[in-house]
């Protein structure tokens, strides 16, 4: 057993640091402001290839494996929650689609410029009748000669204003329930496509989303993604290959508020001493690192088992599960141990605590992970 | 174009300076590749990028200083060396060093950082120029290269001087001369395919005048800590006296 990452991906993880201490942290108070990433740290964050994670080398990206991409969303997770959503949501949902189903044809011409960040990516599966409950989507699908023609609507699409490229499900038989559900990637710019004004949320600023329509929105044949009927299946695959990645930008996340309030304790004096030196604060930091250690551990291990292609559906869905659950547990504690000044926005803290909640819901929520890992402990003991 | 970039693993430059028994301890210490030498990888990429070049970096130093070749290679050189060397040397011995390891190659261009942020003489690169018979100018802030020759422009205290030069020549790198760029990911991936040439001093065939040490270092310490100021009140006349006066009994400099 190697716990060790390898210099390579230690010399990575170290690099993206650089880059995040350096050029975005010191700008995330102005993110949260302005709601909007700034256009310097995109343009530099696809110029040195973090658009690229998921897609192989001979596609113009980057090409490591799991592990590797964990160490990259580790340090992503450390800054700006927006700003890595923006980056997460391109580089797993929005493009995991064409790298894993894509034939040919489409992979060549849509990853290169995704790996450049020229084209985003985005996922679009949700429905207003269709959440947690995926199967019960009512956008359609009907093939009419070399087109397929879709109509409905999706909502809370990360990226939608700002992405090129839809991975979308529609139902292309509703006689065949799951089977029934094929993907798509749909471009902006195809007829009868339109994105809806940006989503107000909690938290996540500077990622967008928005609601999506389709009228008469006309697809032709070569965007089907996978085969008819495959979409649902695709769908999963998609949203499993995400769930080590999201844990690890949670880890990111928990590292720094574990950091912060380590110092806040070590310099805050109450009662003649510093806040350290009470054993509830020792005791909340330590509840925090234990955590943190098991969810790194977890973590580490999953994304390893996905490059060794073994069978990760039950450990993705518990580290996914695991992740957003520490990172809610962390935050909350760091809220704590800061006091007031922990729910104040110009501190950083309170930022981070009404991000940690989204976590919990989206790509699958906290429930949700426990159905999967009930159904696959039903298949494996019984 | 064969460019040969010299660099040097230095200390972060956040890093606190702990001195324990006369040294400088390098426990825990984060070492990177010193701020000037960027400056020089930055240019000899933007050649590369621009007109076409092959970009060797060599660096003498213990073997953790591999790590610098690596940042360079990502950032786009070509081709690293490592000339292993865990004892200290100075100047004048690593000049000899360099010019034993490059032996056999042409280089059109040498570039170099104007010093190292830990030693800060600024002077290998100075004399590697003189050790190949070679043209140098040192803190530059502007290089063009046209055809046989380059127009330089060097900082000299706050003004500028414009140098045109022959090639080859050495240029060392000042501070404004470009802004390096991060190392991009799939460039990191593509550096450790790239090819790493060791050598050990035995390798190098160098006499012992050659790595003869003529300067050594008798102490090292940390800069007295900076006391609290005092501010003098009174009538300016007062206050003139006052001053003339602490300068003369308390730092003792008229």
């Amino acid at each position: 057993m190697n716990f060790q990452l390898s210099e390579d991906i230690k010399f990575l993880k170290q690099s993206i640091r650089d880059f995040v201490d350096s050029e975005v942290d010191p700008l995330a108070m102005e993110i949260e402001e302005k709601d909007e990433i700034p256009e310097k740290i995109m343009k530099m964050s696809k110029e040195i290839g973090l658009f690229g994670l998921s897609i192989p080398e001979e596609y113009g990206g980057t090409g490591i494996g799991m592990v590797g991409k964990c160490a990259i969303y580790e340090e992503l997770g450390r800054t700006h929650n927006g700003y890595t959503t923006v980056i997460g949501a391109h580089t797993g949902i929005g493009s995991v689609g064409i790298v894993e189903m894509g034939n040919e044809e489409q992979k060549r011409k849509y990853l290169p410029a995704m790996a450049r960040g020229e084209m985003i990516g985005a996922f679009a599966l949700t429905e207003p009748s269709a959440g947690s409950h995926a199967t019960n989507l009512k956008t359609t699908a009907v093939r009419k000669g070399d087109k397929y023609i879709l109509n409905g609507s999706k909502h809370y699409i990360t990226n939608a204003p700002i992405a090129d490229v839809f991975t979308v499900m529609a139902v292309t038989d509703p006689s065949k329930g799951a089977k029934g559900i094929t993907s798509f990637i749909v471009e902006k710019d195809f007829p009868g496509f339109t994105v809806g004004k940006n989503e107000k949320k909690m938290g996540l600023h500077g990622s967008h989303s928005a609601e999506i329509f389709f009228e008469d929105c006309e697809v032709p044949v070569e965007n089907v993604l996978g085969r008819e009927g495959q979409g649902y299946v695709n769908a999963l695959k998609i949203l499993a290959n995400g769930r080590a990645g999201l844990a690890a930008r949670n880890l990111g996340s928990c590292d720094k508020l574990l950091e912060m309030s380590i110092q806040h304790a070590n310099t805050r004096i109450q009662f003649g001493k510093p806040i350290f030196e009470q054993q509830i604060i020792q005791h909340y930091l330590a509840d925090m690192a234990v955590d943190i250690e098991a969810l790194r551990s977890m973590t580490y291990r999953v994304a390893w088992m996905v490059d060794q292609e073994m069978k990760v559906i039950k450990e993705a869905a518990m580290v996914k599960l695991l992740g957003s659950e520490v990172y809610n547990r962390v935050a909350d504690k760091a809220v704590q141990i800061h006091g007031g000044i922990g729910y104040i926005a110009e501190y950083p803290v309170e930022r981070f605590y009404r991000d940690a909640r989204i976590t919990k819901i989206y790509e699958g929520t906290s429930e949700i992970q426990k159905n999967i890992i009930a159904s696959q402990l039903k298949r494996e003991y019984l | 174009m064969n460019i040969l970039v010299l660099v040097k693993q230095t200390f972060d430059t956040e890093e606190k300076i702990v001195i324990q028994n006369g040294q400088i301890s390098e426990e825990n210490v984060e070492f990177i590749l010193n701020p000037y030498d960027e400056y020089a990888v930055e240019e000899a990429v933007k050649i590369k990028e621009d007109s076409g070049a092959g970009i060797t970096v060599l660096t003498v130093g213990p073997n953790r200083s591999e790590s610098v070749l690596r940042t360079a290679l990502a950032m786009g050189a070509d081709k690293g060396v490592i000339v292993e060397l865990e004892e200290q040397a100075d100047e004048y011995a690593i000049a000899k060093i360099i010019k034993a390891a490059i032996k056999g190659q042409e280089y059109d261009l040498v570039l170099g950082g104007n010093m190292a942020v830990d030693s800060g003489s600024g002077q290998v690169s100075i004399r590697v120029a003189e050790e190949l018979g070679i043209p140098q100018v040192a803190t530059i802030t502007k290089l063009s290269l046209e055809g046989s020759k380059a127009i330089v422009e060097r900082d000299i205290e706050g003004d500028v001087e414009v140098i045109e030069v022959n090639l080859p020549f050495l240029a060392t790198a000042q501070q404004g001369l470009n802004e390096p760029r991060y190392p991009s990911l799939p460039g990191i991936m593509k550096a450790k395919k790239k090819p790493l040439e060791r050598f050990t001093l035995e390798d190098l065939e160098l006499s012992e005048d050659d790595l003869a040490t003529r300067t050594t270092v008798q102490d090292q310490y940390l800069p007295p800590k900076k006391q609290a100021g005092k501010v003098l009140e009174g009538e300016i006349g007062q206050q003139v006296h006052d001053l003339v006066n602490l300068l003369r009994s308390e730092a003792k400099v008229v």
